[in-house]
């Protein structure tokens, strides 16, 4: 008895211990990925995301909404002004009470200061936008802001990721924690971590967000996938964010 | 307008062989797919890419339903005298996009 006991004790210590990834052992999606996918982002002529980023620029610029202000008006040259944002983000917004994460930031922008009407998600424009925003944290360690306001926000992302649903009763975190570097058929399972958003997907053949994603990730479970940027949607990109500090933004990334 | 990288270096030699790549924004629909209603989406696919070099031309490609989106074409040319380069994008539905850049030749 004593001894099934201590195997029962043991069994648990070791699943506790595979629970979330030691801080050294994280790996961005890139280094999952094969070496054309990797040579292919790393050359700014070969990654199909610079063509979203030129188009940011020429949006960047555009004069806009009932207020005929362009995003330059106030924020200046992007290349300055919105270094190291993308790796602050989602972030808190005071005067709504929660967090927002870059695509509704923008939007939030367009709406209250441009006078616009917001853009639709995964429209090329939202995408261009955030893509030329997040490209100026490349090579920046991700630092999203973790302060008590966000806390609510943070457990609930935590606790999606490790709650089971959908038909195949799965969580994130059996994947993405116990399992990562396994393959799911032909495909190696990554970590799961959000540094390359938005990012180029080749099955996509296109340009997509981190929500794209993670409704991606949740049909395949066959688990009713959240709407976009439904709060725990961006309770979940908070928790990926707090997962993956410290490491290194490489957006727009491209991945299979 | 679509939305085009062109890359190659901006002086070379002369007779040096240099490689210009080239990324423009298309979907290449591929005429076999079906919209979430059931009808066929059209085939839109840029199926020609030529580019002249000082009104010569010194690439030509035939593209096909098969090519992913954001079509990436790489080739090389000599370097034979300064001028320019034109490049064009022919797709389905008769739309031709037209890049000009400049080279110089020492």
């Amino acid at each position: 008895m004593k001894a099934l006991l201590g195997a029962v004790l043991g069994f648990a210590a070791a699943t506790a211990l595979t629970a979330g990834i030691a801080p050294d052992e994280r790996r961005s999606g890139y280094d999952f990925a094969g070496r054309e996918v990797r040579a292919m982002q790393d050359d700014d002529t070969t990654n199909p995301g610079m063509l979203w980023v030129l188009q940011g620029e020429t949006l960047w610029a555009k004069q806009v909404g009932a207020a005929e202000r362009s995003c330059a008006d106030c924020h200046g040259d992007a290349r300055e002004s919105m270094q190291g944002v993308a790796a602050r983000y989602p972030a808190f917004d005071a005067a709504l009470a929660r967090p927002l994460d870059l695509e509704q930031r923008i939007n939030h922008c367009r709406s209250e200061h441009q006078r616009a009407e917001p853009l639709a998600w995964e429209s090329d424009d939202l995408l261009a936008l955030t893509a030329l925003v997040a490209r100026q944290s490349r090579g920046l360690p991700i630092t999203v802001s973790t302060g008590p306001e966000l806390r609510s926000f943070l457990d609930l992302g935590k606790e999606l990721f490790e709650r089971r649903e959908g038909q195949l009763n799965l969580s994130c975190s059996q994947c993405h924690d116990d399992n990562w570097g396994k393959r799911l058929a032909g495909s190696v399972i990554p970590q799961g971590h959000p540094t390359g958003y938005p990012v180029y997907r080749l099955e996509w053949q296109s340009l997509g967000s981190l929500q794209r994603r993670l409704r991606n990730c949740m049909t395949g479970v066959r688990a009713e996938p959240f709407n976009y940027g439904a709060p725990p949607a961006v309770a979940l990109e908070i928790y990926l964010m707090e997962r993956a500090r410290g490491m290194p933004m490489d957006a727009p990334a491209v991945r299979p | 307008m679509a939305r085009v990288l062109i890359n190659f270096p901006q002086r070379a030699m002369r007779g040096e062989i240099i490689e210009i790549k080239t990324l423009i924004q298309h979907p290449m629909e591929t005429g076999y797919r079906l919209d979430n209603k059931g009808a066929a989406i059209p085939r839109d696919i840029i199926n020609r890419f030529t580019c002249a070099y000082n009104g010569d031309e010194v690439f030509r490609a035939e593209l096909f339903p098969a090519i992913s989106a954001n079509p990436f074409v790489a080739f090389s040319t000599v370097a034979t005298e300064s001028g320019e380069l034109v490049f064009s994008w022919t797709d389905d539905r008769g739309q031709i996009q037209t890049e000009t850049r400049q080279i110089i030749v020492e």
